[in-house]
């Protein structure tokens, strides 16, 4: 029984440290949150070509290292962390995944090599207007040709959708209903009838895209798994994107509770730290057990990315516990800040809106939480 | 990252598991599920033969060394053997203040002959034990402890009171913080003394709780007398010998504590289900919320055993005691709404009588008090974990 990183991981957190103090942190995430990529493309570079990040959990005979889901962990909460910008969770947490668990083999040998080199990015296009991860709020459809498919639908809040290579579109066979129906769909942001349509967001270091789709066709190769999904294959790839998200919402809200320990240790007001004043050290003690408390359920979650039976109650419960962590340190984080935490140039604006996007990003802990009561047979 | 138990501990799991049932069967079956925070001071003879039968069988004091008694059973073993007791509902342990405060403070801090005296006393139940720390004027700044001890001849002589003291109805010895250097500053005057309970000098006045009975007394020493060498830890450097005792008394058994919420939950679950409160949207929520809370109990502590190395307590360890006692407190809050007007109905018995969850709902707000206040735990965390500044000292001249 050993619940801790090992010696690999802790190197892999070290290293991804030194890297995103230098490219990441907040002062950068200022200015590339203000184009409308989202993401500086040089960085994304070396993370891809230099660093392997990309690669890490892409099976070997797909290009990649072949790692765990939980060799993600340091890599995650370095990246909530240092608040970096950038389409890996989107690439690799939604789209890599999405591959990976309904490809075939050949759709996998197709797609994943580019994944893991960082030339190619996907992203998934899930959610419609209603916002949910429910499978009756997709009501995109495609049908049948002669050649291939044809797809029709809106698709919302697509994260990194202006800037990725490979769209996954969950579209449902006309006619079909609730969970039955649902297909994953590749496809390049070329293809005809499809538009693109940039977000603005209140989160600026999250970019999101609205696609339409009208009239798109596309190749049979095209259909991940050659055929309608199991809903159970998709709830895995969302799980799995919950389980990374829960993980990067662990790094964001510990940074914020350092940096509110850091500034409560040097500002002094009537003659003393405010850090002595208790009711500024217990909002930062109260802090730290949400902080980890949050990290063991994210670990657990990454661990249970391994163990199928355990992954879909530990993902909504790392969902739900993270969401709510993250958004109440970052909302202390500003208060213990005081007048300089409302500041643009401040940082901890940039947590606090995060947290809100992490919070509604993957189904709100509200959500979550009915899932785990439908579990607990309520 | 591994959560699964070795092959070997497992073995010892199933030996545990095995012992436990062929052994709560005849006078022990009624003991099942008795006995724990709340109903402390039920079936006190019956509780008592089977803390001897646990100390025959080795049991008692698990990760202790053979010699004393133990099974020097590893912390994963321990963690285990607490799972275990808790899973079997076997009854809350009446001699938990000996086995789990006093017996690992004399493995620590006493001399040999104070093992050999005391351990076996600890182990098959003969001699059980109070804490006797708490003052009127010394709860949280327990420093300020004014019960006295002055040597006469061969042995102390013990003027004070004691307050809050959990099981001095059944205790034959107390251990007692006493002053024994008033001059000394605060800290560096007091020492750590064995105390026998049933002689003249010593009286002790049950307090009824909130909860209608009576755990703890005030016990008061009036020219009360222990043997010089029942001093632990040296005179006068009593203060290192009782945080020590706190240190175990925050560390220890939290895994079989969780397993024992988590039947607690089961209970609440049950009710939610029979009253229909589970179809209510907003108490889905709570009982969502709770079970996560406590599956993150379970996992802190996982994390706390895996470091466990390192001797050193990880941030992660610290905030343990702050989060079950407030999430205890919630589950009794939520097992209260569930129920309703029921919530309101006590047993038709004599007395103060009271059911399982209205019991769980009042004990608990004695969690967040015992063992370290929730403010005393906010404090330690933030000084301790997160190096904020302590508080300026109030100056005591005026
Ligand atoms: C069920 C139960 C069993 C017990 N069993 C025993 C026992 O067996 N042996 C024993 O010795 N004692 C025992 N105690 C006593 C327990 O240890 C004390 O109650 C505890 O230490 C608090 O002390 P106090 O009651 O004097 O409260 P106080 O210390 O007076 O605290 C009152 C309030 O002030 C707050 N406070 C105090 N200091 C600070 C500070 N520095 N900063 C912020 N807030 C502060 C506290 O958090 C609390 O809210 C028991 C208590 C209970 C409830």
């Amino acid at each position: 029984m050993k619940f801790a990183l090992n010696d690999e991981q802790e190197a892999l957190a070290e290293s991804a440290k030194r890297f995103l103090q230098e490219k990441a942190g907040c002062e950068a995430a200022l200015q590339v949150m203000e184009t409308e990529q989202g993401f500086d493309e040089a960085v994304w570079d070396t993370m891809a070509s230099e660093l392997g990040w990309t690669a890490l959990t892409i099976p070997e005979a797909y290009g990649g290292y072949g790692l765990g889901y939980t060799d993600l962990i340091p890599l995650l909460e370095a990246m909530g962390r240092h608040m970096l910008c950038s389409p890996f969770f989107s690439s690799i947490c939604m789209g890599a995944n999405s591959i990976l668990e309904a490809g075939t083999e050949e759709q996998k040998a197709k797609w994943l090599p580019e994944i893991a080199a960082g030339t190619s990015r996907a992203t998934l296009a899930f959610t419609e207007a209603g916002g949910t991860w429910c499978a009756d709020d997709i009501q995109a459809t495609y049908t049948r040709t002669d050649e291939g498919f044809v797809i029709n639908g809106t698709k919302h809040y697509v994260l990194d959708g202006h800037t990725a290579h490979l769209i996954i579109i969950a579209a449902r066979a006309e006619g079909s209903t609730g969970e039955k129906g649902i297909s994953l769909f590749v496809m390049d942001p070329a293809s005809q009838g499809l538009s693109i349509c940039a977000i603005k967001n209140l989160d600026q270091t999250r970019k999101q895209a609205n696609i339409t789709l009208d009239n798109t066709p596309l190749a049979l190769s095209a259909q991940l798994g050659g055929q309608d999904l199991d809903w159970s294959i998709v709830q895995r790839i969302l799980d799995l994107a919950g389980v990374a998200l829960s993980l990067e919402q662990v790094g964001c809200a510990e940074r914020c509770l350092q940096t509110a320990v850091d500034y409560a240790k040097i500002r002094t007001q009537f003659n003393r730290p405010i850090g002595s004043f208790q009711a500024i050290k217990h909002k930062c003690a109260d802090m730290l057990v949400l902080v980890e408390s949050a990290r063991s359920a994210a670990w657990y979650a990454a661990w249970s990315a391994t163990q199928s039976e355990a992954l879909a109650d530990a993902a909504s419960q790392a969902q739900s516990y993270c969401s709510d962590a993250l958004y109440s340190c970052a909302a202390e984080s500003i208060q213990i800040h005081g007048g300089i935490g409302f500041t643009w140039e401040h940082e901890a604006h940039l947590y606090f809106k995060r947290a809100q996007s992490s919070k509604v990003l993957l189904g709100t802990p509200e959500t979550h939480r009915e899932r785990i009561a439908q579990m607990l047979e309520l | 990252m591994d959560l699964q138990f070795s092959k070997e501990d497992e073995a010892f799991r199933e030996e545990v598991r095995t012992w436990l049932e062929d052994n709560l069967l005849g006078e022990f079956a009624q003991l099942k599920g008795r006995g724990g925070p709340g109903d402390e001071d039920e079936l006190i003879a019956e509780r008592r033969a089977w803390e001897k039968r646990l100390g025959e069988a080795g049991w008692a004091c698990v990760a202790w060394p053979k010699e004393h008694g133990g099974k020097s059973a590893t912390l994963n073993q321990e963690v285990i053997f607490n799972e275990e007791y808790a899973r079997s509902k076997a009854p809350g342990r009446l001699g938990h203040i000996g086995t789990e405060l006093l017996g690992p403070t004399l493995i620590h801090f006493g001399n040999e002959e104070q093992k050999k005296r005391f351990l076996p006393g600890i182990v098959d139940a003969s001699e059980l034990w109070c804490q006797g720390y708490s003052e009127p004027n010394a709860g949280s700044d327990l420093a300020n402890v004014q019960t006295q001890a002055v040597l006469d001849g061969d042995e102390w002589v013990i003027n004070g009171q004691k307050i809050w003291t959990s099981h001095a109805h059944v205790a034959q010895w107390c251990f007692v913080l006493c002053r024994t250097d008033t001059d000394a500053p605060k800290h560096k005057g007091i020492s750590y003394i064995l105390v026998p309970m049933n002689q003249e000098g010593v009286e002790y006045r049950p307090i009824r709780q909130m909860t209608g009975n009576s755990e703890f007394s005030e016990v008061f020493f009036t020219d009360a007398r222990t043997p010089k060498e029942n001093v632990v830890g040296g005179i006068n450097a009593g203060w290192k010998v009782a945080m020590g005792t706190l240190a175990f008394e925050r560390g220890a058994s939290t895994l079989g504590q969780q397993l024992a919420f988590n039947s607690e939950m089961d209970i609440i679950l049950e009710a939610a289900k029979e009253t229909g409160a589970s179809k209510d949207p907003l108490i889905r929520q709570k009982l969502a919320a709770l079970k996560v809370e406590l599956n993150i109990m379970r996992l802190n502590s996982l994390r706390t055993l895996s470091h466990s190395e390192t001797n050193e307590l990880g941030r992660e360890a610290m905030i343990n005691k702050l989060y079950w006692s407030n999430l205890h407190r919630k589950m009794g809050e939520v097992a209260m709404e569930i129920l309703g007007q029921e919530s309101l109905v006590r047993p038709e018995t004599e007395g103060y009588d009271l059911h399982k969850l209205q019991r769980l709902f009042l004990f608990s707000r004695a969690d967040t008090i015992y063992a370290g206040s929730n403010q005393i735990q906010r404090n330690i965390i933030g000084e301790r974990a997160l190096g904020l500044p302590r508080e300026p000292k109030v100056s005591t001249k005026t």
